[in-house]
């Protein structure tokens, strides 16, 4: 026994060890009393002036690019405005106020003309580089040329290039097309003002100037796909370093103004953001206070969820919407789903409370949805038109799956048909998903063959190729969707519109053709009373809902935690249900 | 053997790690550049992957034009090779860039040229690999050698125990645990993703290596201590021991001298591979420690589909294992004098 007895000593010492670190919470981390469980979701908690510290980020992957004009990451956009200022943005607020568009690098929101087809904007004047030059309206034209028409920065977004009138020779770029005038249909007419001239009207062209492509880039210093690595900034922070795959470090620009920028409060002295790290550690340091945020904003991992909803974490933690739709479309073009009825007996039948356990449950999975808009974006309505009823044991009740068997005899399959199910082979909730789905079907006849393709071809090849949609008879396609900017229209017209049907590569999975959606769109877009847009997106929204080709499954949520490090924390939906980073500081 | 016969030998060795090395290059090329085509994949299909989340006809087209990946896939090899004896150009937006000779191309995913990523990353994976090499030859092999002369006692079969834990147990959980306890809670050592280099502030560099060090010199060193107990075991029930001892050599010269120096022939080899693939990267004591390293490298290039990358991760790794093996042939002819050259 005594020979032992060191050894005993050894394990109980770390078993004691491994105990301290499963429960989390060191000395500088979020144990106690904090602001309060969803607390940031509507407002911004910890609120504070102090200037000074380091923030420090973390993020377990790395930009696409973090060039302005070479990103289409939401998170990569929230960070950019630390360096740029494009011309509009996302108020910095906490739930619906974030929604707000407000001027940044210009004095005031665009000024429509020509029917909504003309948007002149005004630059501050005095915003300087971090070089110390000015920043002129001619930056702004470049920045946007260089991002939307060249060859090389192809990772962005690219809708400037698709809503801005081309020169009469197609414009090829800046880095091919060395004219002066460059693209014609931004107009510079002196250094503080710039004229963007559509093809439609647009009136949600205010969002289009608030992604990152607007901030300003001197055409002297820039350098293509290398400009990654030296950009010029704009805004409060300059880029001292980014090292791909390691680290980005910023710190004050000189150069910058208060009296420039109303919206910013530029309170760390250092930011310092660490790039390709472990996921699970980077949890572990969050609990530890060794970290202050997860730049990402997709929530901690599943091994760290009941840690944080411990007693003493709770108050750190918020659990909002993450403005994704996961969902099911039924494709028109595949029998039998081409009929109405089968696609309505298909809403009825499908179990989505086990879609969502599926997907993590309510917490990190989300919550049922029935509407194809998610709640945290502008134009959401709450509705329900295929109503279900749940068993306590769980499943659709009988009176629900009666309704499906009803529209299945109206669609001339009373016993059910058999078809396919699609999901991304790389996402096992994803796949998951897709056999409840199966299990849930199975009760009112319907057969579905669960199909995977990797995540990688997953539009591009398979099912955002009607042909080999249709040549498979995939009828049933799972997806996520996020909006590009937080707007009916911005949300809806890329997976419903029938004009954004294509030969790949598409996001209308269920090629929804319907003149009168289309319609209502181009009605919508060009209307520029506000409150009458938002009025449409349901009334579209519900239309689309008519046609059954959408089954809306789960409201995605993540749960995102706060250590109390971190001051002016609160949630932004116009980047996706993220850690609004504009004005984040930090205690110590 | 006179040392000419050993440079030859070497040159020899070295001309044929070159061609093995032009045949590894040959491999991985057409694993990843032209499996995918006999999969089916057409080159819009593969070009669509490195555009970014828009990907339109005219996006397609222009990155497969900058990328080459609408050539035949032997002139992509050819263009690749020519890349490394006389240099490749870039179009990197408004300059054409020039990546010099020796290049191995330019990341499909970054636009960085590959080499500079490589020689960035390899001085990280160099110092993990190093050190950790050191701690479990030295504490392998010595646990191996007590355990094998304590044959049965406690010492062996404990040390047998822990070994086999070694073995079992993954790095990206001890490596987790050994985080959460003596960084995030303990606080002893730094946390993950602290790695600085040696040359910006060495005694960091130091500390925020210890952990990685023992973590996968556990690993290593667990089986080291199982080969060499073992190798140590048969060669003491060798006649020549027995003769040594008769002769009334000391114990202390019977175990290093003879035992040990004849056991340590197959470790030797082992340890060469080893610490080889470990050069090449060490994926997952990397991931779990957030190492900036060639594996962190090779692994973010696999998933993001990143071909030049992981063709220069994949030669980088090659030509180390294929060095450190003509490094340890060359050392057992020092170790066994019953070893030659030729």
């Amino acid at each position: 026994m005594n020979k032992i007895r060191p050894l005993a000593v050894l394990a109980a010492g770390v078993v004691v060890s491994a105990g301290l670190a499963a429960c989390g919470g060191g000395d500088d981390g979020g144990s106690g009393s904090g602001p309060g469980y969803n607390s940031a979701i509507d407002k911004i908690v910890n609120t504070s002036d102090k200037k000074g510290g380091t923030l420090r980020l973390a993020d377990s992957d790395d930009f696409d690019s973090p060039d302005p004009g070479n990103t289409y990451y939401a998170w990569s956009q929230n960070f950019a405005r630390l360096y740029g200022r494009g011309l509009t943005t996302f108020k910095p607020a906490a739930g619906k106020d974030s929604l707000q568009v407000v001027p940044d690098l210009a004095t005031g929101l665009g000024t429509p003309s020509d029917g909504g087809k003309t948007w002149t904007y005004k630059l501050r004047t005095g915003v300087q580089y971090d070089d110390g030059t000015t920043v002129t309206s001619k930056d702004v034209k470049y920045a946007v040329e260089r991002s939307n028409f060249s060859d090389e920065l192809q990772l962005g977004p690219k809708y400037f290039k698709q809503y801005l009138i081309d020169n009469p020779t197609p414009y090829k770029g800046p880095y091919k097309d060395k004219s002066p005038e460059g693209l014609k249909s931004i107009e510079t007419p002196d250094d503080n003002t710039i004229v963007f001239k559509l093809k439609q009207a647009f009136s949600e062209f205010d969002y289009l100037v608030g992604m990152s492509q607007t901030i300003p880039v001197p055409q002297a210093k820039d350098t293509g796909l290398k400009y990654e690595s030296a950009i010029v900034s704009s805004g409060p922070y300059k880029v001292d370093s980014y090292q791909r795959g390691k680290v980005m470090t910023l710190s004050r620009n000189t150069h910058w103004r208060q009296d420039t920028d109303p919206i910013r409060k530029a309170l760390p002295d250092k930011i310092e953001l660490q790039l390709k790290q472990n996921a699970d550690d980077i949890d572990n340091r969050l609990l530890s206070g060794a970290l202050d945020m997860d730049v990402t904003g997709v929530g901690v991992q599943a091994g760290t969820q009941a840690k944080v909803l411990n007693a003493d974490q709770k108050p750190y933690v918020d659990n909002p919407y993450q403005g994704f739709l996961r969902f099911m479309s039924l494709n028109v073009n595949v029998k039998p789903l081409d009929n109405v009825h089968c696609r309505t007996a298909v809403q009825y039948a499908t179990d989505k409370v086990a879609a969502q356990s599926a997907y993590g449950g309510p917490l990190a999975g989300g919550d049922v949805a029935t509407t194809v808009l998610p709640p945290s974006v502008d134009g959401y309505r709450k509705f329900d038109l295929y109503p279900q009823k749940y068993q306590s044991a769980g499943g659709v009740d009988q009176a629900t799956l009666d309704k499906a068997k009803q529209e299945l005899a109206a669609c001339g399959k009373p016993q059910g048909f058999t078809t396919k199910i699609s999901a991304r082979s790389d996402r096992p909730k994803e796949v998951a998903m897709a056999q409840a789905i199966q299990q849930g079907l199975a009760k009112v006849g319907i057969k579905v063959d669960i199909v995977q393709f990797p995540a990688g071809d997953y539009f591009n090849k398979y099912v955002g190729a009607p042909k080999y949609v249709h040549d498979h008879g995939i009828g049933m396609m799972l997806m996520a969707w996020a909006a590009d900017w937080p707007t009916g229209y911005g949300f809806l017209s890329q997976i419903t519109d029938g004009r954004a049907i294509k030969p790949s590569g598409g996001n209308n999975l269920a090629e929804l053709n319907e003149k009168s959606i289309n319609d209502a769109f181009d009605a919508a877009i060009s209307n520029t009373d506000k409150a009458a847009r938002t009025k449409a997106y349901g009334d579209i929204d519900e239309a689309i809902m008519k046609q059954a080709v959408e089954v809306p499954l789960i409201y995605a949520k993540a749960l995102l935690y706060r250590p109390k490090n971190v001051t002016n924390a609160g949630i932004t939906l116009g980047y996706g249900g993220m850690y609004d980073y504009l004005n984040m500081g930090v205690t110590k | 053997m006179g040392p000419f016969n050993v440079l030859a030998y070497i040159i020899r060795r070295l001309i044929g790690a070159v061609l093995m090395l032009l045949l590894v290059s040959l491999v991985t090329f057409g694993i990843f550049f032209w499996m995918p085509k006999l999969a089916g994949q057409t080159t819009d299909q593969i070009a669509a992957s490195y555009v970014g989340k828009a990907p339109t006809a005219e996006a397609i087209a222009a990155t497969k034009e900058r990328l080459h990946l609408d050539q035949p896939v032997v002139l992509q090899y050819g263009h690749y090779l020519k890349g490394i004896v006389a240099g490749q150009d870039f179009k990197a937006g408004p300059e054409v860039d020039h990546c010099p000779a020796p290049c191995l191309g330019y990341s499909f995913r970054t636009s960085q040229p590959v080499l500079p990523q490589l020689i960035d990353r390899a001085p990280a994976t160099l110092s993990l690999a190093a050190g950790a090499a050191l701690l479990w030859l030295v504490s392998g092999v010595t646990i191996g050698v007590l355990s094998a002369l304590r044959r049965g006692s406690f010492l062996d079969r404990a040390a047998m125990v822990i070994a086999l834990g070694g073995v079992s147990l993954p790095i990206y959980f001890t490596g987790l645990l050994s985080l959460a306890i003596f960084s995030y809670n303990l606080k002893i050592f730094p946390g993950g993703g602290s790695y600085r280099p040696f040359s910006e502030d060495p005694l960091h560099w130091f500390e925020s290596l210890v952990l990685p060090w023992v973590t996968l010199a556990f690993l290593y060193a667990a089986m080291y201590a199982r080969l060499t107990r073992a190798g140590m075991l048969e060669t003491l029930g060798e006649d020549y021991i027995r003769t040594a001892r008769a002769k009334g050599l000391p114990e202390k010269t019977v175990i290093t001298k003879h035992a040990l120096r004849s056991s340590l022939t197959p470790i030797l080899t082992v340890f060469g591979l080893d610490l080889g693939l470990l050069l090449g990267g060490a994926v997952l004591t990397e991931n779990t420690f957030s190492i900036p390293g060639l594996g962190q490298l090779a692994i973010a290039a696999i998933n993001g589909g990143d071909l030049p990358v992981v063709l220069g991760v994949t030669l980088l790794a090659a030509t180390f294992v294929v060095l450190l093996n003509l490094v340890v042939d060359v050392l057992y002819a020092a170790i066994d004098p019953r070893v030659r050259l030729g």
